[in-house]
């Protein structure tokens, strides 16, 4: 499976080889509303409850401003390219889930030619994907049923989830604050460079001041290297962490809906018994019409209750499975992120050693 | 939290060009840190018949460095030379405190990363440590190198007398004084320079020594700035990183190979990160500090063109009062006699300074290019390191999955 897309304002498009869809390759356009209505879609799916559904990013109201009004500075084309790679991530993460690269919307996103205009999308584009989260996790811990576990399991998965998400915000930070300061490590040797250059040239001595004039030349190509390193720290580690944090998030939201089927079904199996006794109450009173419904709908709850009961099983299965093919997925993508990574740092060192062979001898010529 | 410090040192610092001479051979053997203050001990060996021993050793403070230093600078005789610059100020102030915060936090982290910002910050200190005796010996080497200055009796008495010298740091009068002459000078400095040399190859020096030394102290600042964000950017963030969440994985049920995995990128990265402490390092000696001492010296320089000029203005002015004494026909006599002596003396500074200038330029171009050459090879050196380790690191963890 190999998506690739390149985004343009506000449009994007992307493109996929795959064996069961009708073409090898083809690419279709998206806006980026059209990437939350898919995640929409996905998420009120009944078949799909218990899946970790990837989340899509986050709209950024003010990076998209700066591109429309067509500010041509390098940190629109920043914005563009971070938007880029990640609803590239987004996608390659849905389309790695085997139940969802079999839905047909998911079909349809990546086909059809063209896409009616997604609507729903405000809580997403809102207020953002955690809290959305977050809010409905809080409705479920307000409902006043709670749960008596007989494996412990899920509680402990989901504290584990918890504190990783709270490990994983603090790594982000140091991770933002790296970035930083390798960017103010640009500036200064850009500024030491020019100083050098200046230097180079007041100098008398001939061949010193070519060799002063070299040595800042390097500088300025380490401060290219320095620029590149600390995009490569961002788009690499600090994204990484990013889409996990959020990631853990719709892990937490499936232990949720699980918790939410659970309650429909205690709710189905109360609502039953209010039944029996409303029909034990009729049989005393000796109304035999509406005795009649009242069996109807016991019957009719009784069903409900053995379907909840059911979804609630089905659910749990699919959230233990879910939670193990995450946590794979999750190691993978780190071990990935990381070998990247250091083969990044390798390059840097590989053109490093270049300068400075380049300048060696220019050093030994000053007589 | 640092109470003394003594260290044994290795050879020569490496700022300047020196020819090592057994008359006389100076050097600092041995250094003490002290609650506010250093001890230098300057041993000394010499065959001169001037010094009642041929090897002896003396203990200096900065403040008697700087006595000597001004000795020279006031002394009339010298007026032709470039006066070796004076060592700066040994200076742990920061350093001290960043490890009193290190102390005071000590609660809030654990035992390991307490015991590794520790010994970060002791070879911090241990560093400008060095530095500061690498300074001090410099200028003592310089004088000793120096034909005429290291004749010097101040100097002699320096190295030999084994008593305190006591010569109290300047009182806040006197530092008022000093710094009203600083300003009468560089006010005078601007008159002075602004008067056109007749002979060309002083001209040429002084506007050269201007734009020189104000680009040198462009480029020492720059570079300070540029070192310090150096050091503040290695991977040690990273590695934090990686350990926390290696750490994290421990306490789940992670499989071994994933465990192995983290384990192997920290490791890589606790390495990585010493290269790259010991690249700033190096770029701070080699560059850095070569930059801050020719500041220094080509100070000096324009320090001997100021003497120059204000002895050629004084020869000019001699002249006049001559001319106007012989028109009046009034004490002739003395004018004559100032006349000569302006004359004389503007000449005896013009014969030595031109060799200074040219001596002087002579150890620059050395120095720069003895720098350069390490630098480069330094930086090559380490970057061909962490080559090998990313290399080596790499095809291991490549080969795992």
């Amino acid at each position: 499976i190999n998506p690739q897309k390149s985004s343009d304002l506000p449009v994007s498009s992307s493109s996929t080889s795959l064996p069961m869809f009708r073409n090898k390759t083809f690419s279709v356009r998206r806006r980026f509303s059209d990437f939350l209505g898919l995640y929409e879609k996905m998420s009120v799916k009944s078949s799909l409850h218990g899946c970790v559904i990837p989340p899509p990013p986050e709209k950024s109201v003010m990076g998209m401003t700066k591109v429309k009004v067509g500010k041509d500075d390098p940190s629109s084309a920043e914005f563009l390219e971070r938007r880029r790679a990640a609803l590239e991530r987004y996608l390659q993460r849905v389309v790695c889930h085997p139940l969802l690269l079999q839905d047909p919307d998911v079909r349809e996103f990546l086909e059809k030619e063209e896409l009616p205009r997604a609507v729903n999308t405000q809580a997403l584009s809102g207020a953002g994907f955690l809290k959305m989260i977050n809010k409905a996790s809080d409705a479920v811990n307000k409902m006043t049923i709670k749960m008596n576990e007989s494996d412990t399991w899920f509680e402990d998965k989901l504290q584990e989830v918890e504190s990783e998400e709270q490990q994983l915000r603090k790594l982000h930070a140091v991770v933002d604050s790296l970035v930083n300061h390798r960017k103010e490590l640009c500036g200064n040797t850009a500024v030491f460079a020019k100083s050098m250059a200046m230097l180079g040239n007041s100098e008398d001595n001939t061949a010193l001041s070519r060799a002063l004039s070299q040595l800042a030349e390097v500088e300025d190509k380490m401060e290219q290297l320095h620029q590149e390193q600390a995009a490569s720290d961002f788009f690499i580690f600090a994204e990484l962490l990013a889409d996990y944090i959020r990631l853990l998030g719709a892990v937490r939201g499936c232990f949720d809906q699980r918790m939410r089927a659970w309650q429909r079904w205690q709710e189905a199996q109360s609502t039953l018994q209010k039944k029996r006794e409303a029909e034990a109450k009729l049989l005393w009173a000796n109304k035999p019409d509406k005795l009649q419904q009242a069996k109807e709908e016991i019957t009719e709850w009784e069903a409900k209750v053995t379907q909840y009961e059911r979804d609630f099983d089905r659910i749990g299965v699919t959230v233990r499975k879910e939670v193990l093919r995450f946590e794979e997925e999750k190691a993978k993508d780190f071990k990935g992120q990381i070998v990247k990574y250091l083969e990044s740092m390798l390059q840097s060192q590989q053109r490093l050693i270049k300068f400075w062979e380049a300048f060696l001898p220019e050093a030994k010529a000053i007589a | 939290m640092m109470g003394y410090l003594s260290v044994s040192l290795q050879p020569r610092a490496v700022n300047v060009d020196l020819q090592t001479d057994a008359t006389l051979q100076v050097d600092i053997s041995d250094a003490l840190s002290e609650r506010d203050k250093v001890k230098f001990t300057v041993h000394t060996k010499s065959t001169l018949p001037n010094f009642k021993q041929s090897e002896f050793s003396v203990v200096r403070q900065h403040e008697e460095f700087i006595w000597l230093h001004d000795s020279f600078v006031e002394n009339e005789d010298y007026a032709g030379y470039i006066i070796p610059p004076a060592p700066p100020r040994p200076d742990f102030d920061a350093s001290r405190e960043k490890l009193q915060k290190l102390g005071e936090g000590e609660g809030s982290m654990t035992k390991e990363e307490f015991t590794k910002m520790k010994q970060e910050l002791e070879a911090e200190y241990l560093a400008i440590f060095k530095k500061t005796v690498a300074m001090h010996e410099v200028f003592l080497c310089r004088v000793a190198a120096h034909p005429v200055l290291r004749k010097d009796l101040n100097f002699h008495v320096f190295l030999e007398y084994n008593q305190d010298l006591s010569v109290r740091g300047k009182n806040k009068k006197e530092k008022l004084e000093d710094f009203f002459k600083n300003v009468v000078k560089s006010a005078d400095g601007v008159l002075v320079a602004g008067v056109k040399d007749v002979d060309d190859f002083f001209e040429h020096e002084k506007t050269f020594l201007l734009e020189y030394h104000n680009r040198v102290k462009d480029a020492s600042a720059k570079s300070d700035r540029m070192i310090r964000s150096h050091k503040s950017t290695h991977t040690t963030a990273l590695l934090r990183i990686l350990l926390h969440h290696y750490a994290y994985y421990c306490t789940t049920t992670a499989p071994l190979r994933i465990l192995l995995f983290f384990l192997k990128v920290s490791e890589l990265f606790e390495k990585t990160r010493k290269i790259e402490a010991r690249v700033a390092a190096d770029e701070d000696l080699k560059l850095a500090d070569l930059l801050k001492y020719y500041l220094r010296e080509s100070q000096a320089a324009k320090d001997l063109l100021y003497r120059r000029g204000r002895a050629l203005v004084d020869y000019e002015n001699a002249n006049k009062a001559l001319d106007k004494a012989r028109a009046k026909n009034r004490d002739v006599l003395q004018a004559e006699t100032s006349q000569q002596l302006c004359c004389h003396k503007f000449e005896k500074i013009s014969e030595s300074a031109k060799q200074e200038l040219i001596d002087f330029k002579t150890r620059r171009v050395a120095a720069f290019r003895k720098n350069l050459v390490e630098l480069a090879e330094l930086e090559l050196k380490h970057a061909k390191g962490n080559l090998q380790l990313l290399q080596s690191c790499l095809s291991v963890l490549k080969g795992d999955t």
